[in-house]
C-alpha cells in the first residue's frame, strides 16, 4: 500500500472540487472527501489495477454522497426536485437563491444531472467515463447532459439579471 | 458519432453533436460543421452560446476550490494513522471481552471454595479463546470481513505464512459447502495470528485461526460459547482452531478435515 499515497494525493484537489460543488459547504465537502478516501484505502487491495483510479474514486465519492442523501431523507423531510417540481421564478427569488451563484442554481437540478454537469463540464471526464461512473448507458449520458444544461439555463435566465452579474 | 468520409455539409448535427461542441470535444472538421449549422440558426446558436458560457462560469467558480492546498485531515498518511488506531481499538475491545470471560470463570472457582492454585491456561484453551474472540469480532463484519480477499489468495497465504513463520495453506472445505473468502493478520499470543474466513451459500461463516503455541501435539478441545463452537488443537508448535456457528457434530468432521489439511505441512 506504499503506493496509495503517491497515487491518491494528486487526485484530492479534484475530489474536493466535486464535493464542494455537490454540498456547497467547505467542511461538509471535506467530510465527504474523507469518507471517500477512507473507503478507497480500505478497498485498496481490491481495486482493479488496470482500471482508471480517478474514475474509481469519483464513483466512490458519488456513491457516498448519494447514500448520505438517502440518510438525510430518512432523518427528515427532504424535498428532492425533479422534472415536475421546478420551482417557479418567484419561489426562487423569494428564497434568495437568485442572489447566490451558479452553484445554487446547479443545486436545483436532480442529482444525476448535477453530477453529470460536474463530471463532464468541470472534471473533463469523457462521456464514456461519466457513463461508467454513473452506471448508465452512454446514450443516457448525452440526453441527461442536454436536459441538465437546458434546465440550468432556464434557472439562470429567471434570475439572470442579478445572478450573472455576481458570478463573474 | 464520427461520420466516416461524409462530406462536411452532410454532417447530421444532432443534440449530441451540439453537446460535444459545448464541451469542446469536436475535432476541427466536425467543429466547423457545427459552426456552419449554428450560423444558419440564430435561435439555436444563442442557446448553445449560453450553455457554453454557463459551463465556463461553473468551471471558473470552482477554480479556487481546486487550487486550495490539501488540508491535513485529508492527507493519506494521517488517514492511515486514524485507520490503524480504530482497528487497534476494535481489537482491544475483543480482547477485553476475553479477559472478562476469563475473570468470570476464575471468580466461579473461588465461589465454589475449591480454590486450587490458579491453573495455567492450557495452550489449547488459549488458542480457542483467541480464535473465538477473533471470530466474534470479524464474522459479524459486513463491510470488511477480511483484510485480503480470496481474489488474492496466493498473496494472502504467502503474506500470512511469512508473518506466522509457518507455511499456511487454505484447506479446501468445499466438500462441506464452505468456500474461502479471504483472511487477515491479528495479534495472537506472543506474535501474530492468522484468520482465514470461509462462508457457505447461505452466508454462514466459518473461521480457521492459526498462531504459534507451546506444545507438540494435543487432542481436540471442544468449546461452545453462545452460538459459536470451536475445536482447537496444537500441532508441532502451532495452535489451530476452527470456529463456526454449528453443533459439535457438524463441526467435528470439518475440524478433522482441517487437521488433516495442516498435518505434516509445518
Amino acid at each position: 500500500m506504499a503506493d496509495a499515497e503517491a497515487l491518491l494525493e494528486p487526485l484530492i484537489p479534484a475530489l474536493r472540487r466535486y464535493a464542494y460543488a455537490l454540498v456547497r459547504d467547505h467542511d461538509a465537502a471535506d467530510d465527504l472527501v474523507q469518507d471517500t478516501l477512507e473507503r478507497a484505502l480500505s478497498r485498496w487491495t481490491l481495486r482493479r489495477r488496470d482500471g482508471d483510479l480517478r474514475a474509481w474514486l469519483f464513483t466512490i465519492q458519488r456513491n457516498v454522497y448519494i447514500s448520505s442523501l438517502r440518510q438525510d431523507r430518512r432523518r427528515g423531510p427532504h424535498v428532492e426536485l425533479d422534472e415536475s417540481t421546478t420551482p417557479s421564478t418567484s419561489a426562487l427569488q423569494e428564497s434568495g437563491i437568485e442572489a447566490q451563484d451558479i452553484l445554487a442554481a446547479l443545486d436545483q437540478l436532480p442529482e444525476e444531472q448535477k453530477s453529470l454537469l460536474l463530471l463532464v463540464g468541470v472534471e473533463d471526464f469523457s462521456y464514456d467515463e461519466a457513463a461508467k461512473i454513473m452506471g448508465v448507458p452512454a446514450g443516457t449520458v448525452m440526453s441527461r447532459l442536454s436536459r441538465g444544461r437546458q434546465r440550468l439555463r432556464a434557472l439562470l435566465e429567471t434570475g439572470r439579471a442579478t445572478l450573472l452579474r455576481r458570478v463573474k | 458519432m464520427t461520420g466516416p468520409n461524409t462530406p462536411m455539409s452532410e454532417y447530421p448535427i444532432g443534440e449530441d453533436e451540439l453537446q460535444a461542441f459545448i464541451d469542446e470535444r469536436l475535432d476541427g472538421e466536425r467543429r466547423a460543421a457545427v459552426e456552419a449549422h449554428l450560423a444558419a440558426r440564430p435561435d439555436v446558436a444563442e442557446r448553445i452560446a449560453l450553455e457554453r458560457r454557463q459551463r465556463a462560469i461553473l468551471r471558473g467558480r470552482l477554480d479556487a476550490k481546486f487550487a486550495e492546498p490539501i488540508p491535513g485531515r485529508l492527507r493519506i498518511a494521517n488517514l492511515r494513522a486514524v485507520q490503524r488506531t480504530s482497528w487497534v481499538r476494535s481489537w482491544t475491545a475483543a480482547a477485553a471481552s476475553v479477559i472478562i470471560f476469563v475473570a468470570g470463570a476464575t471468580a466461579g472457582w473461588f465461589a465454589n471454595e475449591i480454590a486450587p492454585a490458579p491453573l495455567p491456561v492450557a495452550p489449547t484453551a488459549s488458542v480457542a479463546q483467541g480464535a473465538h474472540a477473533a471470530y466474534r469480532t470479524f464474522v459479524v463484519e459486513v463491510a470488511h470481513p477480511v483484510e485480503v480477499g480470496v481474489q488474492q489468495e496466493a498473496h494472502l497465504l504467502q503474506w500470512l505464512s511469512k508473518r506466522l513463520g509457518r507455511k499456511l495453506a487454505a484447506p479446501d472445505l468445499s466438500g462441506f459447502g464452505y468456500r474461502l473468502m479471504g483472511g487477515r493478520l491479528l495479534p495472537g499470543g506472543n506474535g501474530a495470528a492468522a484468520q482465514l474466513m470461509y462462508d457457505d451459500a447461505s452466508g454462514r461463516r466459518l473461521t480457521i485461526y492459526v498462531r504459534a503455541a507451546d506444545g507438540t501435539e494435543t487432542a481436540f478441545r471442544f468449546q461452545k460459547e453462545g452460538e459459536a463452537s470451536t475445536f482447537a488443537w496444537i500441532d508441532q508448535g502451532f495452535g489451530f482452531a476452527v470456529t463456526a456457528t454449528a453443533s459439535r457434530e457438524e463441526l467435528l468432521p470439518i475440524a478433522e478435515a482441517v487437521y488433516r489439511g495442516f498435518e505434516g505441512k509445518s
